[in-house]
């Protein structure tokens, strides 16, 4: 019964973000994802005139009921793929997701393996070092007082 | 063994460090026009980069080094720029005057709208070539850094002189008009 229950609720999330996503994009939401390609900042921060024009054209396109998707492909036609704030998630683009996720997995296996060695260095050295003679004299006939 | 470890991370990390450099004096040593406008201020003739772009005005490319023979006024301008305007109607009547001399004037319409560069251009009455370049690719190699800016180029493809701004004041449209005589005559 509960399970029913959760399955309900989790297929109505489901829809309910599906229903969201085929909605009309977010002119707000555009333009926090948007270069100005004179100012190179994001369109929501920038002032200057060719942002402002970007903007209505992003207006004017959700009004003519375009998809995000249609909107973004014909700035990157008038403007190239560098007004977008991040890079596409495919062809040479998808490098820019990917490399980062490599380095940070072979940085944790370099420090990983690092940690591994000096901790077994350490261990073998402490293990084989000899005893100076002197000092396990000492121990002996410490440990012989203790027992006597 | 941790020594080796410690070896190859010292190796690596001096690796990444000399990589950084190698692409820190890549960037500087062919990072070109920067100086480009200083080298036409001193009374060199600095090879103006080439470029193939759309045009505008009409079907087809141009390539700038297709002009060669001809002295070229290339104007970089975006509809969005006010001083662009102003400037305007002048670049028409120097085109108009001075074609039959072999000279070409060339609109570089960057970083704007197709739509907006041509509603400009018929505004305008500019009948001169107009490339576009939406992504403003072709301007690092000028060292464009505004709007507008405008290059004399002479008969075999080299920067007379450069203009940052409108050439809208008499002083400036008298420089223009010396500059392209200079490059007719190169």
């Amino acid at each position: 019964m509960r399970l029913r229950a959760l399955g309900v609720v989790v297929g109505a999330l489901i829809a309910s973000g599906a229903a969201a996503a085929a909605g009309p994009p977010n002119a707000a939401d555009l333009e926090a994802e948007l270069v100005c390609p004179v100012c190179e900042t994001t369109l929501d921060q920038s002032t200057a005139p060719v942002a402002q024009r970007m903007k209505s054209f992003i207006r004017l396109r959700i009004a003519a009921g375009d998809t995000e998707q249609q909107i973004k492909d014909a700035l990157v036609d008038e403007f190239g793929p560098g007004v977008l704030a991040t890079p596409p998630k495919s062809g040479f683009g998808l490098l820019a997701w990917l490399l980062p996720l490599v380095v940070l997995l072979a940085g944790a296996l370099a420090v990983g393996l690092l940690i591994r060695s000096w901790s077994r260095g350490r261990a073998t050295a402490e293990d084989s070092q000899p005893l100076d003679p002197q000092l396990e004299r000492l121990v002996d006939d410490e440990l012989a007082r203790f027992d006597g | 063994m941790a020594h080796r470890a410690k070896l190859v991370a010292q190796g690596v990390a001096v690796g990444l460090v000399a990589l950084l450099f190698v692409l820190l004096a890549w960037t500087l040593l062919t990072e070109e026009g920067g100086d480009l406008a200083a080298a036409a201020a001193r009374g060199e003739r600095p090879q103006a980069p080439d470029f193939t772009l759309e045009r505008l005005d009409e079907e087809g490319e141009i390539t700038l080094s297709s002009l060669e023979g001809k002295a070229v006024v290339l104007n970089v301008w975006a509809s969005w720029c006010i001083p662009c305007k102003e400037e305007a109607p002048f670049l028409e009547q120097v085109w108009q005057q001075n074609r039959s001399r072999g000279v070409v004037v060339v609109g570089l319409d960057a970083k704007d709208f197709r739509s907006d560069a041509r509603r400009f251009v018929e505004r305008f009455g500019l009948t001169f070539p107009i490339v576009y370049d939406g992504p403003g690719a072709s301007l690092g190699g000028y060292g464009v850094t505004g709007f507008p800016e405008t290059f004399v180029i002479d008969r075999e493809g080299k920067v007379v002189e450069a203009f940052a701004g409108a050439v809208n004041a008499k002083e400036d449209r008298a420089r223009l008009r010396a500059a392209l005589e200079r490059a007719l005559t190169s």
